[in-house]
């Protein structure tokens, strides 16, 4: 890091140093403006293909992340007594569970039509890698949630699970009928790794573009063109 | 009497699951109707025109 001199800051604008070039911290702000110019990750504009439905579940899926974690908080801090027992908590309790049925429901469309779209095309293969181990992550993580449901349903699902992972082997270190091992899980382990890959997943699509439709370029070079050059519509106004 | 009849559930979901059988496939009608809705959904997602919105001189 520099040393303060004293001298007044200067305007945030201004060239860095080949000094100051070398430092990891002006490497990685070069980097990220680089990879995430602020027009592109927060655009006003969008493609006009944009303006149909089938473009809405993403954000959807999105939306419905945000109130499983929301209401994942609400219970966390106000602990089993209160979720099994108060009206509130079993309405919390609900609103967690069907926040998770909405949360799948929407990804699921969203990834049957950007697989009818091949949405992998135009240099947008780890936007779709992203995609696909997300929900791989989701299904653990609701999985989990299933276990973590301490009634006769949790028990019947953990004891008709453990056979066949113990078949793989890896029953040694995810013990599904170690209600603690799952519910740790549950509220640490696969909530950061859903949150840090959607994350990745979203910087991604704002990075390289939605997909275009194949009517207008078929090949895949033609799917490489940044959405900023072709945008017709602000953003939330379809053209 | 009204308010828990409207924030109830609209079936009785007391009993036991009722599932479909067909051959090897076996599938609860609960996960049954999820997946024929989003299939509707996707479907209609297609089909339905997006809303535009009308701009001056339009």
């Amino acid at each position: 890091m520099s040393i303060d001199t004293g001298v007044p800051a200067e305007t945030p604008a201004r060239a860095s140093t080949p000094e100051e070039s070398r430092q990891w911290t002006a490497r990685m702000r070069h980097a990220a403006e680089s990879a995430f110019p602020p027009d592109q990750l927060l655009p006003d504009r969008q493609p006009a293909y944009m303006a149909s439905w089938i473009y809405v579940f993403g954000v959807l899926t999105v939306v419905s992340l945000a109130w499983v974690i929301i209401t994942g908080c609400i219970l966390a801090i106000m602990g089993p007594s209160w979720w099994h027992v108060s009206s509130t908590g079993h309405f919390v309790n609900s609103l967690h569970l069907w926040s998770v049925e909405a949360f799948f429901f929407f990804m699921v469309i969203h990834l049957w039509g950007k697989f009818f779209m091949a949405a992998w095309r135009g240099n947008r293969r780890l936007t779709w890698a992203t995609g696909v181990i997300s929900f791989l992550v989701s299904v653990g993580a609701a999985f989990t949630g299933y276990l973590s449901q301490q009634n006769f349903d949790s028990q019947w699902i953990s004891t008709q699970a453990k056979d066949g992972i113990n078949s793989t082997g890896a029953g040694s270190v995810f013990n599904v009928l170690n209600f603690g091992q799952m519910l740790m899980w549950h509220i640490v382990l696969l909530p950061i790794g859903v949150a840090i890959i959607a994350g990745l997943h979203v910087l991604l699509v704002r990075r390289h573009g939605i997909v275009p439709p194949f009517a207008v370029g078929d090949g895949d070079a033609a799917a490489e063109t940044p959405a900023t050059t072709t945008t017709t519509a602000p953003a939330g106004e379809p053209a | 009497m009204f308010l828990p009849a409207l924030l109830g559930a609209l079936i009785n979901l007391n009993g036991s699951g009722r599932y479909i059988h067909w051959g090897f496939i076996q599938i609860s009608v609960a996960n049954f109707v999820v997946i024929i809705l989003m299939i509707v959904v996707f479907v209609l997602a297609i089909l339905l025109p997006f809303p535009k919105r009308k701009r001056d001189g339009q």
